[in-house]
């Protein structure tokens, strides 16, 4: 745990039962998944240098749902980067367990070259795996998602929420223990979002990952976080944290998702005010 | 017998297809896709949930009756075009603006570049130029991209290049003439170095500027799935960039093409019969019948490389990422 953080422990760290102790002890001792020391990222440089994340420290266990909050220019992006190892910070440190983490965006990124499944094979093939095993697991992982189907058609003749899908099977099939997702659904319509957002949490249940998930939309974040973390703009920095004990799998437009949601933002029009 | 037609199996089959046509036309909002409700998540072109690969064409093949009428209705604009442009050279022809022995029609002209075709001097001079083309171009095309890989990786040389590239590309190959005569005489080098020089200067620009078009988020997707340095060129940034580069092909090759034509006119190799060789002899000789039909000629090669080999390539490679907002 970094010392720099506002609170002392995460309270919620359990993934999906509702939590009946407190602190539950076995989950103090989840190892740590990805943790921020005092990172700073300064784009440029002298006068016109702009500080895209000040000093952020923050720690994710594994196996832990956490959503990243904030308007726009708060370093989201920035810190994602970081993360994934395409940027290196200003100062600080990020440690990243378990090798190369898996990146997901707001565009599908597919690439519109291949096939849906070479697509979905490229990780492995950059991996070296063979290709008798990459047929199996990319027949896996297109089950995964409901796409067993689609192997064989190209990106352009898909959907905004197939090609996601598509982008989640390539993510999942990088065999990353920490999945980061940069807004993955802003682009789709609210039906689809539902949609995926209840099939992120089975496959995450599923596979014991750790997300760190960037949004826009509260009440996204607190459909699908075990934590909220709220970033103020320019610098972006961490002003608030929230544990979200909403029993899963949660429903959007829940009163308990509203309500945690309105508290959410409101802190984050305060934290605008004072920007 | 016709009054039996009603109850047939073929009667009963061709209902049941309507049947079905229907019943997959009436898009409910709410469909299914492995007993999980999607709204409107369907594949852009034309809806299949079932997954029937053939049941979705994304090349839209017609059935074999209106597949005619479509090569009819790409083709006789250009047979219409054709005509008019004909009509119009008889008529100046007709108009007795120069007299025959210098402008003859086009009845004429075509006649002899039947006589051309059927003695065999058409293929042999189509030969003789097409191979120096291929060569040369062959030649630019391994230079080019070798010096546009080269660039693009060291951001230096690139700088420090960049603007002799550009003016490589904007030179005339004409001009280069002169020089590469006194360099290799009136020789097939002299010719090949033009077309070199020509056109490897357009694929090298052409590899650099699709390099730049790459969309980011592409490359940033590659390394993060772990493509670096060479696998990153290789898996990701060239298959990127191949529609970009094929339009540095095109140019590339419009340049060898031309360069080529000068080249033959300027360094005339007695021995073999070129296209260009043989316009200029059409030239000495006054036969302006066999001139213009070899123009004709140069056209036609033109027009069918540009059309059956990048054309090809081009369509396919669209067709494949969707790309067909220029090809329909």
């Amino acid at each position: 745990m970094s010392a720099a953080l506002p609170h002392a422990l995460p309270s919620s760290i359990v993934t999906s039962a509702p939590k009946l102790l407190a602190p539950v002890p076995a989950a103090v001792e989840r190892p740590v998944a990805l943790r921020l020391d005092g990172v700073s990222k300064r784009h440029g440089v002298g006068a016109d240098a702009v500080i895209a994340l000040d000093t952020m420290s923050l720690s994710v266990r594994a196996g832990e749902f956490v959503c990243i909050v904030g308007a726009s220019g708060c370093g989201k992006s920035t810190m994602l980067n970081l993360v994934a190892g395409l940027d290196t910070p200003s100062a600080g440190q990020v440690h990243v367990e378990g090798g190369r983490p898996a990146l997901m965006f707001q565009e599908s990124a597919l690439f519109p070259w291949l096939t849906v499944e070479e697509n979905v094979a490229f990780p492995l093939q950059m991996q070296g795996v063979g290709r008798g095993e990459r047929k199996q697991r990319v027949a896996e992982l297109l089950a995964m998602v409901h796409l067993e189907k689609f192997a064989r058609r190209r990106p352009h003749e898909l959907s905004g929420g197939m090609k996601q899908r598509v982008a989640l099977a390539r993510a999942l099939a990088q065999r990353a223990s920490l999945l980061l997702m940069d807004e993955p659904f802003a682009a789709l319509d609210a039906m689809m979002r539902d949609h995926l957002h209840l099939e992120l949490e089975q496959l995450w249940q599923q596979t014991g990952l750790t997300v760190v998930f960037v949004t826009h939309n509260v009440r996204e974040a607190v459909r699908l976080g075990d934590r909220v973390l709220l970033l103020s703009s320019r610098p972006g920095r961490l002003v608030a944290e929230y544990d979200i004990d909403i029993p899963r799998p949660r429903r959007i437009e829940s009163t308990e998702v509203a309500g945690k949601a309105r508290e959410i933002t409101d802190r984050l029009h305060e934290a605008a005010r004072h920007a | 017998m016709p009054e039996s037609l009603a109850g047939s199996p073929l009667r009963a089959r061709l209902h049941a297809v309507t049947v079905d046509e229907a019943a997959e036309d009436s898009h409910s909002p709410l469909r299914a896709v492995d007993g999980v409700p999607v709204l409107g998540d369907s594949p852009v072109p034309e809806a299949s949930e079932q997954g029937n690969v053939d049941a979705v064409n994304p090349d839209w093949v017609k059935p074999d009756g209106s597949r005619l009428a479509g090569i009819w209705a790409g083709l006789w604009p250009k047979l219409a075009a054709l005509g008019l442009a004909l009509a119009i050279w008889e008529l100046v022809v007709l108009s007795g603006w120069r007299p025959d022995y210098v402008l003859p029609g086009p009845g004429a002209v075509l006649s002899r570049l039947w006589t051309d075709l059927l003695s065999g001097d058409v293929l042999v001079a189509a030969a003789i130029t097409m191979k120096r083309a291929v060569l040369g171009y062959g030649i630019a095309l391994i230079a080019g991209v070798t010096i546009g890989l080269v660039m693009a990786r060291v951001k230096v040389l690139r700088t420090a290049a960049g603007s002799l590239l550009t003016g490589l590309q904007t030179m005339p190959s004409v001009a280069w003439f002169p020089l590469a005569i006194l360099l290799f005489q009136l020789s097939e080098a002299a010719i090949l170095a033009v077309v070199v020089l020509g056109a490897a200067p357009s694929i090298a620009t052409g590899l650099l500027n699709s390099f730049d078009q790459v969309p980011p988020l592409l490359v940033r997707a590659g390394r993060v799935m772990g493509a670096r340095g060479l696998g990153l060129y290789r898996h990701i940034i060239l298959p990127a960039a191949l529609p970009g580069f094929l339009t540095g092909l095109k140019q590339g090759w419009a340049f060898a093409w031309r360069s080529l034509m000068a080249g033959e006119l300027l360094v005339i190799i007695g021995h073999a019969p070129s296209i260009g060789v043989r316009l200029q002899f059409s030239r000495e000789l006054s036969d302006a019948e066999g001139l213009l039909a070899w123009m004709i000629v140069v056209m036609v090669l033109g027009v069918l490389i540009d059309g059956l080999v990048f054309g090809t390539l081009e369509r396919r490679i669209h067709r494949r990422r969707g790309l067909t907002g220029v090809h329909g």
